[in-house]
């Protein structure tokens, strides 16, 4: 207590707001007259003042106090030059911080439960169509009850539904809003160790019978912004369709459900959702697992791996005996595994994991430049200081004093950025995330910032002081006086490191852009990527139905009803739209041919699918109505139909030759093999994905007896019929849900988010490296050059030719950008491999990715080096020595 | 730092030099440095002087932690000087250091004469 006020008093001592000097003299004075000695007493008034001035103060702090504000004086004198290397430092440092918040928000923040790094989350591995190891983390109910009988009490068993939106009639509300809703299993808010805001949480008891629970809790954010935090909710009913839940509780404040990018609303016991409980195959939930006291990960691991080597089995044994290799092996590569779930788990995490690591070093790689640049720049000016130093040196500074000197102004620089970088990235995150977002699919996360951010920004201060501080300082303290006092004397050890900066400056610029143009390559390849049908003016319906056996018929009404309507072109419906990534793949024979080593893509379509996505149809003839498609019917029994085919098909299957009229197999069911009459060919188009090849494909009839996709093609602007659209449908079928209202063309976009992103942000982050480092190296070079021509003033004085000096002279710095350009070239040809499977028909090889950067490096290095050089050649050799 | 190589200079055994001048404040009342320096060589027969480079910088320590309060006045002589007064704070501590004094010169005193 009294040491903290002692250490108080003597800050404000330091800050000069305690006795002035001479007060304390004063004192003295007034002690040595009454001592009356004399001479004595005033030598001791003087010995003793230092006693005194280091008493009220604290020395060290005023010591660093005084570098700050020379350091302070130093940086305003210099205001340009600070200011370029502080705007510089800050847009990298900016950037940097809107990177951490963007990784940290997503890919590493730990939930806000009990021991999050117990939790892990269920997924299988295979082998994807493109031969790549990939996972999915979907799992049926079915399985769910068969996992938690095989775990037993080793484990908790989470049933965590995916936070999807649907729309719901809030209590006071009359017209539906969208809210994302999460089905948890009645285990969950406990093991999860969650406490309610208001109200209550469901527990296990609350989630017993399907459908018998019709009760939801809300989450914290939704309950603020929707509700104005009222407790009163509590109670109430919320509608979605046709089914009142009441809310029961508020989940606490800060959890916002599992899914980093996927904020949830609305959390219901997972036996309210009623239809696919029964449903073996229909994935719509992740399974989490935490392991009991005392039972590790890897036991449990291997339950479930067993359970899946005998699907495998059962998969296996209905393949047809002679089932392709590859499909075999598909089946054989399946494996279960556990990956931890501390920090939640959402598609966001999986689809932007590599995107976000690829953004987080390009944007390190900037402030790696920014840091060169500032270098570069502190070096300078510590030359322009020698003498200033040598002086400091000459009356008794030593070397560490003068360390802390230079490396107090590099932190006052870089604070000053982290200033400027923090209004940036303050900006540049959300701009991030709200790019990410459409308009079905909003991306929520939250980025508040925390500890966690102010721990990585006072880090990145630390770093970038010491990154770009270092050097130049120890470079500027290592002055012996007598070298620096005498004029022009020589700049020892001073070109090395130039080289160096050089060359690192070149090479951090070179891998960013290579990189950028390697992405910004994939993504206009994909955007111009031909699609085979015309996605303007069309708008896709996406509605779920409950199914019935009517289905088909009162779906017919639908697209007569629409066809009808002002402003449409044409009309169709499909199984799903195109490019929503949904496949329906089968094996499919063509009599008397080998088997296909990869299954072909099936879609359900109506009459008029190709007219309304504009198709060319190249033979025969479009499907009619009351036409039936491969299928089995009540007995299990195939049922034959009819199908119109692309020309993949037609090339894999006939070779290149007229379909029509072939008749092909189609496994409609394991071993149930239904024939299949083709009648018409088309163009090749686009299925799933822009990506995907395109494969060989069979239009069959849709019987849609439930959900469906309705394709309409508008005379006019496609958006402004949506609304018409949804009364139609509202009317038409008042037990349906629209998923979905968007174009065509949204969905094309929707497909290249990743892909556009990537290329927007590298895009900038290789302009602005390239900007900082064209002015980085044009200013060593310059000043490299300059340095230089006292040497080119002697050569050319005892004779040499003017070509030759320049050349040699200014032939070691083109060298180090030379050989810094290779560097950064082949880190970039090394990283590119990582990032391979996001590149599109790009190889890393590709010329075009070369060329650029290196030419504009270039031209920056000749501008920089050649006219000071050129300066040297005509200046008068004899006034060049004379200055010396 | 550089306080405690002067104290140890003086030959003021570690840490009594903040007792002594409470003391004196204590029985004197509020009094200048050179008074509290007289009162001191006065009391130990001239056997302990403190200069000014230890006594100073020792009053302005308790000054920074709360114990003394510094003002200007003049002497009996009518010379300005800076008086020195306990606080309440200052009287507290005087209390204890006395007592923890008293403690330790009743241990030590044992320990020496090895009466025990």
């Amino acid at each position: 207590m009294l040491a903290l006020r002692e250490w108080l008093d003597r800050l404000l001592g330091t800050l000069r707001l305690r006795r002035a000097d001479a007060d304390l003299e004063a004192e003295l004075r007034s002690h040595a007259e009454q001592a009356g000695d004399g001479y004595a007493s005033r030598l001791a008034v003087t010995q003793s003042m230092d006693a005194m001035r280091d008493r009220r103060g604290l020395p060290s702090l005023h010591a660093l106090s005084s570098d700050v504000v020379f350091a302070w004086r130093q940086l305003v004198a210099h205001r340009i030059v600070s200011g370029a290397a502080i705007l510089s430092l800050g847009l990298a440092m900016g950037a940097t911080t809107a990177a951490f918040r963007l990784v940290d928000a997503v890919l590493l923040r730990p939930l806000p439960i009990a021991a999050p790094e117990r939790v892990a989350f269920a997924v299988t591995w295979f082998v994807d169509a493109r031969q790549r190891f990939d996972y999915y983390d979907s799992w049926d109910y079915p399985t769910y009850t068969r996992y938690v009988a095989l775990v037993g009490d080793r484990a908790d068993l989470l049933l965590v539904g995916s936070s999807s939106p649907t729309e719901v009639v809030p209590p006071g509300a009359s017209q539906p809003e969208r809210v994302n809703r999460q089905f948890y299993s009645g285990n969950v808010f406990g093991v999860f160790g969650l406490q309610p805001a208001v109200g209550r949480l469901f527990g296990p008891a609350d989630d017993r019978t399907p459908g018998g629970h019709p009760i939801a809790v809300l989450a914290f954010d939704y309950w603020q912004r929707r509700f104005g935090g009222d407790p009163q909710v509590v109670g109430r009913p919320l509608r979605f369709g046709g089914q009142i839940l009441e809310v029961i509780g508020v989940a606490p404040e800060g959890f916002t459900g599992t899914e980093p990018g996927h904020a949830a609303d609305v959390f219901v016991p997972a036996l309210m959702n009623v239809e696919p409980l029964d449903k073996p195959g229909w994935g719509w939930f992740r399974l989490w697992v935490r392991p009991r006291d005392g039972v590790t990960l890897a036991s449990v691991e291997r339950l479930l791996q067993a359970d899946q080597l005998r699907d495998q089995r059962e998969a296996l044994a209905l393949l047809p005996p002679d089932a392709p290799p590859q499909r075999i092996a598909a089946i054989k590569s399946r494996r279960v595994e556990l990956q931890p779930a501390g920090s939640g788990a959402s598609a966001p995490q999986k689809d932007f994991r590599r995107p976000l690591f690829v953004l987080a070093s390009l944007v390190g790689v900037m402030l790696l430049i920014a840091c060169v640049n500032v270098a570069n720049l502190q070096n300078a000016q510590a030359l322009a200081r020698r003498r200033e130093m040598a002086l400091r040196v000459s009356i008794g500074a030593d070397r560490w004093r003068l360390v802390r000197l230079m490396l107090v102004e590099s932190a006052l620089l870089a604070v000053g950025a982290a200033a400027v970088g923090t209004a940036f990235a303050w900006w540049a995150a959300p701009f991030i995330v709200s790019q990410l977002s459409t308009a079905d699919d909003p991306i929520r996360l939250a980025l508040g910032l925390d500890w966690r951010g102010l721990a990585f920004g006072l880090g990145l201060i630390a770093c970038v002081t010491v990154l770009f501080g270092t050097l130049p300082a120890l470079r500027a303290s290592a002055v012996t006086p007598i070298d620096a006092l005498k004029s022009g004397g020589r700049v020892t050890g001073h070109r090395r490191l130039t080289h160096g900066l050089i060359g690192a400056q070149t090479a951090f610029c070179v891998f960013v852009v290579f990189i950028a143009v390697l992405l910004v390559a994939t993504f206009a390849r994909l955007a111009t990527h031909p699609l085979g049908f015309r996605p303007e003016r069309v708008l896709v319906a996406e509605v779920d139905a409950p199914p019935s056996p009517q289905g088909p018929a009162r779906w017919a009404a639908v697209v007569d009803g629409v066809r009808t309507m002002p402003g449409v072109e044409s009309v169709a419906l499909a199984g799903w739209p195109l490019l929503r990534s949904n496949r329906w793949r089968a094996d499919v024979r063509a009599e008397g041919q080998p088997p296909q080593p990869d299954p072909a893509y099936l879609l359900n379509v109506s009459p008029g699918f190709f007219a309304t996505m504009q198709m060319p149809l190249l033979a025969g003839r479009d499907l009619r109505a009351g036409e039936g498609r491969p299928d089995i019917d009540a007995q299990s029994r195939p049922r034959d139909g009819v199908a119109v085919v692309n020309e993949s098909f037609a090339k894999a299957y006939f070779g290149g030759r007229s379909p029509i009229g072939e008749r092909v197999s189609v496994e409609v069911r394991p071993r149930i093999r239904a024939s299949v009459d083709i009648v018409g060919l088309v163009g090749d188009a686009v299925y799933a994905t822009l990506r995907d090849p395109i494969r060989p494909t069979l239009y069959v009839p849709a019987r849609q007896t439930g959900t469906a996709a309705l394709l309409v093609r508008t005379a006019g602007d496609p958006e402004a019929f949506a609304s018409a659209l949804r009364r139609a449908l509202g009317q038409a079928r008042p037990d349906a849900h629209i998923r979905l209202i968007a174009t065509q063309t949204e969905l094309i976009h929707r497909q290249l988010l990743r892909e556009r992103l990537l290329a927007k942000l590298s895009g900038f982050v290789a302009v602005v490296a390239l900007l900082l480092s064209a002015i980085g190296l044009y200013g060593v070079l310059h000043h490299a050059v300059i340095l230089q021509q006292r040497p080119i003033g002697i050569r050319l004085a005892l004779g040499a030719g003017a070509g030759h000096v320049v050349r040699q002279v200014t032939g070691s710095l083109l060298a180090a950008v030379a050989v810094g350009a290779g560097i950064g070239l082949g880190g970039g040809l090394l990283f590119g491999r990582i990032l391979e499977d996001l590149l599109f028909r790009v190889s890393t090889t590709d010329a075009t990715a070369l060329g650029a950067p290196l030419a504009v490096l270039g031209v920056a290095a000749a501008l920089a080096a050649l006219p000071p050089a050129l300066r040297a050649v005509r200046i008068d050799p004899a006034r060049t020595l004379r200055a010396e | 730092m550089a306080n405690e190589e002067t104290q140890a200079k003086a030959g003021v055994l570690q840490g009594t030099l903040d007792l002594m001048v409470l003391q004196t404040l204590d029985t004197l009342g509020p009094q200048h440095g050179y008074a509290i320096a007289a009162r001191l060589a006065q009391v130990s027969s001239g056997a302990l002087q403190l200069n000014m480079g230890t006594l100073y910088p020792g009053l302005m320590r308790l000054e920074q932690r709360g114990l003394v309060k510094g003002s200007w006045g003049t002497t009996d002589a009518n010379r300005k000087a800076r008086f020195y007064a306990l606080t309440a704070a200052g009287k507290k501590a005087l209390a204890k250091e006395r007592d923890a004094w008293d403690r330790m010169a009743g241990i030590m005193d044992v320990l020496l004469r090895g009466d025990a």
